[in-house]
């Protein structure tokens, strides 16, 4: 094998264009931190859960990656689509489906999203406009330009983001997406959420490009850079990349750089960084304690936001009490929704 | 000695075209390259150009001649210093042609019964169509259009993606006209990217559109194979019946002619393996058309099966304003007491034909065709089996894991004790498929097997 082409990865700041973003409002604020937290509180829970043997198999875990989601759905309208990989629980909470769903999901319930059928990995909302949740890696990004093609043909101006990661961007038909959706002007941000670590293997070991904004280049398709960590900045991007798409100028490629603390699974030992590296990105780049930071410079009180955390913490132990209290699927579900 | 120039094949399953145009005339010299006539067949136009030099002869075909078979003589060429009067030393026109291109008047030879339209149920229409309604005769290629243009018209959701299903009227011919009905934002050519378009469809269908994507042909869609099977078929049940997918795959699957192994698989067992998959392997143009329409109404996804041997094949088909034909229904093409030949698809060619000659020999076979893959019509078939006690099945794909097998075991798990004989498969033979015209062959089913398993099978 070929040694890494680099040593290490350098942090997500580093590589942001400079300037900073736009100050959010106290109300935009307070939103981001409320939403960053209920995604990190819930997914602490599910991995707790997941060690008592009540979530089974996959799990993967969004903690470090809160702002990318919540940023880019306060750039978005009612009516956008939102489509990501197996990392979804965020993504599900961002868009506004209810925690009991997405937790009793996980535990396999018949209160589930997916009545228990689909798992962490396979999960909808149609009212949320939230398309999975997709186990094969980068199967979601033609399915996303799919959603976008829809947009255009029915001539609305909705916009279809397609969240994936910095692994499943090495994937053929992320290109053959690319170049449908700018040949066809269609209405897709693609957001390349690259958290540094396909599993176990880093951006250096497995990408020649490791600038992901520039994937779409030979296609035409502009693309940005964008420090994930904070989610003033994803906003801004989103909005730009939003606008881009909503003027039928095509797709917008927004590559988010950000970590993940967490395993790539539940079953992650770990071995290929350092505590060190974590622990670092986790101390001086940690998406809510920026916000948090912010707040209380703002001289928002200490009490408030224990409120807002309190508020959290009653959300999600309610559904984890649901998720493990809910009836398992009755057995004639197996039967059913093969076919309509 | 003059030089005899023979009708072209433009495609390896054209058996016969029309002489459209002749560009030169008697008299007048011919460079090699030079254009000298066209010729035309439903699937498309092609000019004839010299490959010999000197004068042309005579024009044996006048032009607008049509269904002029491959190989037939169409002109002769003379050489320098030939004039008329040699023209009677012209060799005999089939020795020539046999000399000239040996494959494809093999191959020709091998076709030669496919020509004929391909044989319709006239014992037992289809219940659904009404006594009295008119029928007009048209290709399959011709019923697979007019099945998406009329549910084009009536559903704007509907829309056909594909390579070359627009500006080139379809790679073979089956998307004629659509794009001057519909224009270019329902009629859509895609880059050559069949995992990404099969993709782009499956998501334009979760939001409720209902994409009709072309593959050139199923050999293709193995790239695709991902998102028809983990993101198509298993949706809605991930979902918890939220989310399902109303689209169809379509395009011609299995053999074709001397296209060999890459080109040439059938498919039929690989969809029919998969829940949430629903798999329609018509035969005849009827049921091309009223499968069609049923597959693009269905809200599941469907992988709609065609052959490219039978694209040019003519049947009856009914003149009704919404002729649909239910998914899932098999038919019985030919009523028979002795035994049952079950089929579907271009294996039911081999089926009829071989019904004929064991009629021959006293044996009536029942000749089912399945239409429908999955969900697969048990009922019809282990009632005919329970009748005649005797089974053979017949397809052009592989026999391990195939259909056949599938059949022979839904017969020994409801029909057991009616059995007289084992069921017995025809199949293609277990290789990849081989180029060379007679390795083709034997690789294939053939009616004369289809003959001798159904004797086997009663002892005979």
């Amino acid at each position: 094998m070929a040694a890494p082409k680099k040593a290490a990865a350098s942090t997500p700041q580093d590589k942001t264009d400079g300037g900073s973003p736009p100050e959010f409002t106290r109300e935009q604020e307070l939103k981001a931190l409320r939403d960053m937290l209920l995604i990190r509180r819930f997914e602490e829970k599910a991995g707790q859960l997941y060690g008592m043997g009540a979530i089974g198999g996959f799990c993967h875990l969004y903690i470090g990656q809160e702002a990318v989601v919540v940023g880019m759905q306060m750039a978005l309208k009612q009516g956008d689509q939102v489509i990501t990989g197996y990392r979804d629980h965020g993504h599900m909470l961002a868009t506004g489906m209810d925690a009991n769903g997405v937790m009793a999901e996980l535990t396999g319930r018949r209160g589930g999203y997916s009545k228990g059928k689909g798992g962490s990995m396979h999960m909808f909302s149609k009212e949320k406009h939230f398309y999975g949740g997709h186990g094969i890696v980068g199967a979601q990004v033609s399915l996303g330009t799919g959603l976008a093609f829809a947009n255009h043909y029915r001539g609305n101006d909705n916009v279809s983001v397609t969240y994936f990661g910095d692994g499943a961007a090495n994937q053929g038909q992320v290109y053959e997406s690319f170049n449908m959706a700018e040949l066809w002007k269609l209405p897709v941000i693609f957001v390349i959420e690259n958290n540094r670590y396909a599993m176990g293997t880093s951006v250096s070991r497995a990408s020649a490009q490791q600038d992901f904004s520039k994937r779409g280049a030979s296609f035409n398709i502009p693309g940005k850079q964008v420090d994930g960590m904070d989610v003033r900045a994803v906003k801004a991007a989103g909005d730009e990349a939003a606008a881009w798409c909503r003027a039928g100028k095509g797709p917008f490629i927004l590559e988010m750089q950000t970590y993940r603390y967490r395993g790539h699974s539940m079953s992650d030992p770990a071995k290929y960084r350092t505590r060190e590296e974590v622990e670092k990105v986790r101390h001086d780049q940690d998406p809510i304690e920026q916000v948090r930071n912010r707040l209380l410079a703002a001289k928002v009180s200490e009490a408030d936001l224990k409120a807002i955390d309190a508020e959290v913490r009653d959300i999600v132990n309610a559904s984890a009490d649901f998720a493990q209290h809910d009836p398992e699927p009755d057995a004639a579900e197996l039967w059913t929704d093969v076919y309509r | 000695m003059p030089i005899q120039v023979l009708m072209p094949a433009l495609s390896p399953t054209m058996e016969k075209g029309n002489l459209a145009k002749w560009l030169k005339k008697e008299g007048e010299t011919i460079k090699s390259g030079d254009v000298i006539a066209e010729i035309e067949t439903d699937k498309a136009t092609m000019e004839v150009e010299a490959t010999d030099e000197g004068t042309l002869g005579k024009i044996l075909i006048p032009e607008g001649t049509a269904d002029v078979a491959v190989n037939t003589p169409i002109a002769t060429i003379l050489a320098d210093g030939e004039s008329a009067a040699d023209l009677a030393k012209t060799p005999a026109p089939a020795q020539k042609a046999a000399e000239s291109a040996p494959p494809a008047a093999a191959k020709a030879e091998a076709a030669a019964p496919k020509a004929a339209p391909a044989p319709q149920a006239v014992a037992e229409p289809d219940p659904e169509v009404p006594a009295g309604t008119e029928m007009i005769t048209q290709t399959i290629r011709e019923a697979l259009r007019d099945a998406m243009a009329e549910e084009m018209r009536r559903d704007a959701d509907v829309f056909v993606m594909g390579e070359e299903v627009a500006e080139y009227q379809g790679a073979y011919k089956v998307t004629q006209g659509l794009l001057q009905e519909f224009g270019a934002k329902r009629v859509i050519d895609t880059p050559i990217t069949e995992h990404g378009f099969a993709g782009v469809g499956v998501g334009a269908a979760m939001t409720g559109l209902k994409p009709i994507v072309e593959f050139m042909t199923f050999n293709f869609a193995m790239q695709a194979i991902d998102q028809i099977i983990n993101s198509a078929a298993k949706t809605l049940y991930m979902s918890g019946g939220q989310m399902g997918c109303s689209i169809v795959f379509r395009g011609p699957n299995g053999a074709a002619a001397r296209v060999a192994a890459q080109h040439s698989q059938d498919y039929s067992a690989w969809y029919s393996n998969v829940p949430g998959l629903k798999v329609v392997a018509p035969f005849s143009a009827a049921d091309y058309k009223g499968l069609l329409k049923a597959a693009i109404r269905d809200p599941n996804p469907v992988i709609f099966l065609e052959n490219e041997v039978l694209y040019g094949h003519t049947g009856e088909v009914p003149k009704l304003d919404d002729f649909v034909i239910p998914i899932g229904k098999a038919r019985i093409v030919r009523s028979g007491s002795h035994v049952s030949i079950i089929s579907w698809s271009n294996g039911m060619t081999y089926a009829l034909k071989a019904a004929d000659e064991l009629a021959k020999e006293g044996i009536e076979a029942e000749v089912i065709d399945l239409r429908t893959l999955r969900p697969m019509d048990t009922e019809t078939i282990i009632n005919s089996v329970k009748k005649t006690g005797r089974a053979v099945t017949v397809e052009e794909g592989w026999a391990q894991s195939g259909v056949g097998a599938e059949i022979a075991a839904r017969i020994m798990e409801n029909a057991f004790d009616y059995l007289d004989a084992p069921v017995t498969r025809v199949s293609g033979k277990d290789v990849p498929m081989p180029y060379a015209a007679n390795l083709e062959k034997l690789a294939l089913p053939s009616a004369a097997e289809v003959v001798e398993a159904a004797k086997a099978v009663c002892y005979r």
